[in-house]
């Protein structure tokens, strides 16, 4: 019991895929323009991402190492064509906010990485609750940005007014700039908080790009690396 | 005619992909370190996404619409990309290894670049025909490159400066995109 729990917390707070990992930031700063849109796009990729580590850790003996990503791929894309649909049909409000970011929650390279990183190794239960405790973890902080941006930027807080009658919200903040300020502070916060706490040792992010989340998603990686560090 | 460049200079500067529709911030984020590799993965990503454009403009209206089947659109669109990816690379080992070692390590990372997914997408949305979309694709990755190359710039800079320790990493990288986005924002009295 204790290893599913931890995998759960694993998601939300060591591992967060946001603000630890810093993973998945074409939809986590496109949606956020308020607090539900960041509910929906957080609750719909935590769908698709306990489905498909279910799936894939079912398959997992299944798939040929060679063809697993273009495997996983199809596994993924199918599951985001499901909540697409099931969005269009029974919630056309958020499917009409959320826009082009659903089809491209294939793209998210959080699935994908736990896909390779941890799925694909394990029993789909301990799969699913890695599913849910990332998914979790993700759609906090999306609702997280999407508050601070609503509030500062529309003066709301879930589409009720909350600020004092004379505020002028900050329109900047439901921008695209206003996203790269909230989630570079955010992470500013926590980086001071864990500064306090563990020395001086500073949160890494994604290193290189999606393809380094799930560690080995893409053999050229190491080659990479390599002729990076030769140009040094 | 000047409608075409007009839908360029759109893709390109006024809808910058990257700091005004958030496509492709991964690499922008993750590969903008030396100016060098980040100008070397724009070239591969204006290639990449220029071919995927035309051919899944081909797709949508040549095989998806006339069989029904256009919500399979994601689906088919992911795997061409990732199977044309695939090909490209070993299409460029064999016929131009320069080219390939200038590119290669760069192509597999593009398959989950979000941008290549999202111009085709964009492209059936918005119904361009087969030469608009090809130009979209160009646009929007020239725009693309153009921002990953003035972040590389910028980070280079940054280099030796001394960053106050929260802000150190992810954060002051975003503000900077946050200020180049505000920048950006200029260009949308261009058209």
């Amino acid at each position: 019991m204790n290893q599913y729990k931890e995998r759960i917390l694993n998601g939300i707070i060591k591992e967060n895929p946001t603000f630890i990992l810093v993973l998945g930031m074409c939809p986590t700063l496109a949606v956020t323009t308020s607090a539900i849109n960041g509910i929906g796009m957080g609750l719909s990729t935590m769908a698709v991402l306990i489905l498909s580590n279910m799936i894939i850790s079912f398959l997992r003996n299944v798939i040929p190492d060679q063809v697993r990503i273009p495997g996983y791929i199809v596994v993924i894309a199918s599951l985001v064509t499901v909540v697409e649909l099931v969005l269009k049909a029974y919630i056309p409000s958020l499917y009409s906010a959320l826009g082009l970011y659903i089809p491209l929650i294939v793209v998210n390279c959080i699935i994908l990485g736990r896909a390779e990183a941890y799925a694909s190794k394990s029993t789909p239960l301990l799969a699913a609750c890695d599913g849910l405790g990332m998914g979790l973890g993700f759609t906090i902080a999306l609702t997280l940005i999407g508050i601070f941006r609503e509030l500062i930027g529309a003066g709301k807080f879930f589409g009720m007014s909350v600020m004092p009658a004379g505020y002028q919200p900050v329109a900047i903040f439901v921008s695209a700039p206003g996203a790269f300020i909230v989630l570079g502070a955010l992470i500013a916060v926590l980086n001071g908080l864990h500064i306090q706490n563990n020395g001086n040792k500073k949160v890494e992010g994604c290193a290189g790009d999606c393809c380094s989340c799930g560690k080995a998603v893409c053999p050229d990686r190491k080659e990479e690396q390599k002729t990076e560090s030769q140009g040094v | 005619m000047s409608e075409m460049v007009l839908l360029l200079v759109g893709a390109a500067l006024v809808n910058n992909v990257v700091l005004s529709q958030f496509y492709g911030l991964c690499p922008f984020l993750g590969v903008s370190k030396q100016v060098k590799t980040a100008a070397s993965m724009g070239v591969a990503v204006i290639f990449v996404i220029t071919i995927a454009s035309a051919v899944a403009s081909l797709i949508y209206d040549f095989v998806l619409t006339p069989l029904d089947l256009q919500f399979l659109q994601t689906i088919v669109f992911i795997l061409v990309i990732a199977g044309l990816v695939q090909f490209v690379e070993m299409f460029l080992k064999k016929s131009s290894p320069a080219l390939y070692q200038a590119l290669g390590v760069y192509l597999p990372l593009i398959t989950t670049n979000c941008a290549v997914l999202g111009v085709a997408l964009t492209n059936v949305q918005k119904e361009y025909d087969f030469v608009s979309s090809v130009v979209n694709g160009i646009g929007t990755s020239v725009g693309f490159t153009i921002a990953i190359v003035i972040m590389a710039g910028i980070r280079e800079r940054m280099e030796n400066n001394n960053i106050i320790g929260p802000l150190k990493g992810m954060p002051i990288v975003l503000f900077t995109a946050a200020l180049m986005a505000i920048a950006f924002n200029g260009f949308s009295g261009l058209i």
